[in-house]
């Protein structure tokens, strides 16, 4: 009997836990519905007055959050699409066969698993620039889908070894090359993993800040919802009803999209340190 | 006789063609990732050595060699010690906290008798899915002078009047740690719950029979047997908190005064910033091979630490 009441007593300090946890969320969500009057006499209240859609609106058609959005949506999608065919493919002939050459290549990406973006940020933005592609949404796209990706290589590899050859030689039996093999017989099977690629991917995307900070440091036009917002705190006097309407719009898609896929996601990220 | 012969030989032949089949199909297969990683990540590794001895401000025209000249500046630069040291002070200080909460959370959490652990983990969880540099934002207002934390702490009299937490050179350093911590938390708690639930039951049954208490089990099983994947843990935290960059960009930009400048803001500072006049590229490249090394130093020591621990690390695979 004590023990069942000290398993409900710990709720007390976990609710009180997840309150602050979810605390400055709420606060952005409800000040995106207050007017500016409201904010000042009562920012720190949790249930707006009334939810009036002004500051959504101001924050998608004045200061340009539609743009944004459409920037985020497109650069994210696009680099998940090409991540996870290079990963999925890279993975499948590392797991499933020995070739030479092999080894060095997973070497070399291993090794530079903890080089920081800060420290390729130059060359990367000179070799953007020199392709011609600075200020525009291909070079964000492939630079945001550059590295080696090593967590998703070795989860793709880790998943194909698995798969019995038996499948495999019924394939070629049946008259699949290589490739037919992968995409009928490889891929299909892997679909836990890419559901964790992508989600994984979708998330660093769509929260990428120095990136597309730096590669669009003379194009507003491209900005992603991240750049969007944050030059949106540099510019004029602090409109916060506005940054929490902005704050908004960039973290809500990404809040429903991990709740309902959050399986996929902590899948991954335990890959990540179980080897 | 002459049959089965001639029957191995193309055979053999047969195998070697596919061999050979096989392994161009699997370059073929690994080279779009081997492109990007050599254009976004290989050649920055080998370029970044030849900008670091460039004086240039980013035109073709401007760049002269000045060899070792950067660095020369850079260990004399207090500025950049100043960021050195804050790197650290913010690693030494997230780090504990991020593992030992998170093992704490992530131990409660795995309880079969605790009600709703799902709920709490999704919770605590969602502030890593969330943009660090929207939070950064979000945060300056909740920290500053008329959000919540002021309000409480004067409600509960422990304040006498608002404190700027990130605009005050006192506190700005602790409080980008508190959010830092508050924002990873969730994340190694993930980490800590696949450790956990890779711990035999056996062990479990074993303490059991042997008449160990909780306490007991938790220090001669559960932490011993967690032990090599919070190496891994530990290392991704110490490079993760030593290249943090987005909310110290977003909180404090490096202020107030370079209380919370850490190594990537100086970098940036230089780089791509106009606070410093021109952009000093060579200068910044030179900054970020020096606390490069640093990061790869310490992976290095934690790889080595790792094979001893006979831990199975990320970098295993096969």
């Amino acid at each position: 009997m004590n023990r069942k009441i000290g398993w409900t007593l710990i709720h007390i300090p976990l609710i009180l836990l997840s309150f602050l946890w979810i605390y400055p969320f709420l606060w952005m969500v409800s000040a995106s519905f207050k007017t500016d009057t409201e904010f000042f006499s009562n920012g720190l209240r949790l249930i707006p007055a009334s939810f009036r859609l002004d500051n959504i609106k101001r924050a998608w058609n004045v200061a340009n959050f539609e743009q944004y959005f459409m920037n985020s949506a497109i650069v994210t999608a696009a680099v998940i699409l090409i991540v996870v065919v290079i990963t999925a493919t890279c993975g499948y002939a590392l797991g499933r066969y020995s070739f030479p050459g092999k080894k060095i290549f997973i070497a070399i990406l291993g090794a530079s698993m903890f080089i920081p973006l800060e420290f390729s940020m130059i060359p990367i933005f000179k070799l953007i620039k020199e392709m011609g592609l600075l200020d525009s949404l291909l070079g964000l796209i492939l630079a945001e889908s550059g590295g080696g990706h090593v967590l998703f290589v070795l989860l793709f590899a880790s998943f194909f070894r698995q798969i019995p050859k038996e499948l495999e030689e019924a394939s070629i039996i049946d008259g699949c090359n290589f490739l037919q093999t992968f995409w009928h017989v490889g891929l299909p099977l892997a679909k836990p993993i890419i559901g964790s690629v992508v989600i994984m991917q979708f998330v660093w995307t769509w929260n990428s800040f120095l990136l597309p900070l730096v590669l669009t440091l003379s194009s507003p036009e491209n900005r992603t919802l991240a750049v969007g917002l944050y030059s949106l705190q540099g510019e004029h006097v602090v409109d916060w009803t506005g940054i929490a309407a902005g704050g908004s719009i960039a973290l809500v898609p990404i809040i429903v999209i991990f709740i309902l896929l959050q399986r996929y996601f902590v899948d991954g990220m335990a890959g990540a340190v179980k080897g | 006789m002459s049959y089965t012969i001639s029957s191995t030989r193309t055979k053999r032949s047969y195998r070697s063609s596919t061999n050979r089949k096989i392994t161009l199909w699997c370059w073929l297969f690994i080279t779009p990732n081997l492109i990007f990683y050599a254009l976004f990540q290989g050649w920055p590794i080998l370029v970044n050595w030849y900008y670091s001895m460039l004086n240039w401000s980013g035109l073709e025209s401007s760049q002269t060699f000045v060899g070792l000249s950067n660095y020369k500046e850079l260990i004399l630069d207090t500025y950049f010690w100043n960021a050195y040291k804050n790197s650290f002070i913010f690693m030494a200080g997230t780090v504990p906290l991020q593992l030992i909460i998170a093992l704490f959370l992530a131990l409660l959490v795995n309880s079969p008798r605790l009600k709703f652990a799902s709920v709490y983990r999704t919770i605590i969880f969602i502030p890593v899915v969330t943009t660090a540099s929207i939070i950064g934002i979000i945060m300056v207002y909740i920290w500053g002078a008329d959000g919540a934390v002021n309000y409480i702490l004067l409600r509960l009299n422990i304040l006498e009047r608002p404190i700027n937490f990130l605009a005050d050179p006192k506190w700005a350093m602790f409080t980008a740690i508190i959010i830092f911590v508050w924002k990873n938390v969730g994340m190694n708690m993930i980490y800590w719950l696949a450790g956990l639930q890779g711990i035999s039951k056996d062990l479990y049954e074993a303490a059991d029979i042997d008449g160990a208490n909780k306490i007991q089990t938790f220090f001669y099983i559960t932490l011993p047997q967690l032990l090599p994947i919070g190496l891994v843990i530990t290392l991704l935290n110490v490079a993760g908190s030593l290249k943090v960059f987005d909310m110290i960009k977003t909180m404090t930009n490096g202020g107030p005064f370079f209380a919370t400048d850490v190594v990537s803001t100086y970098i940036y500072r230089y780089a791509f910033s106009s606070e410093m006049g021109m952009p000093r590229l060579g200068y910044a490249s030179a900054a970020a091979i020096f606390f490069t090394l640093t990061i790869v130093i310490f992976a290095v020591i934690q790889v080595i630490v790792n094979k001893r621990t006979n831990a199975k690390g990320v970098t295993k695979i096969e």
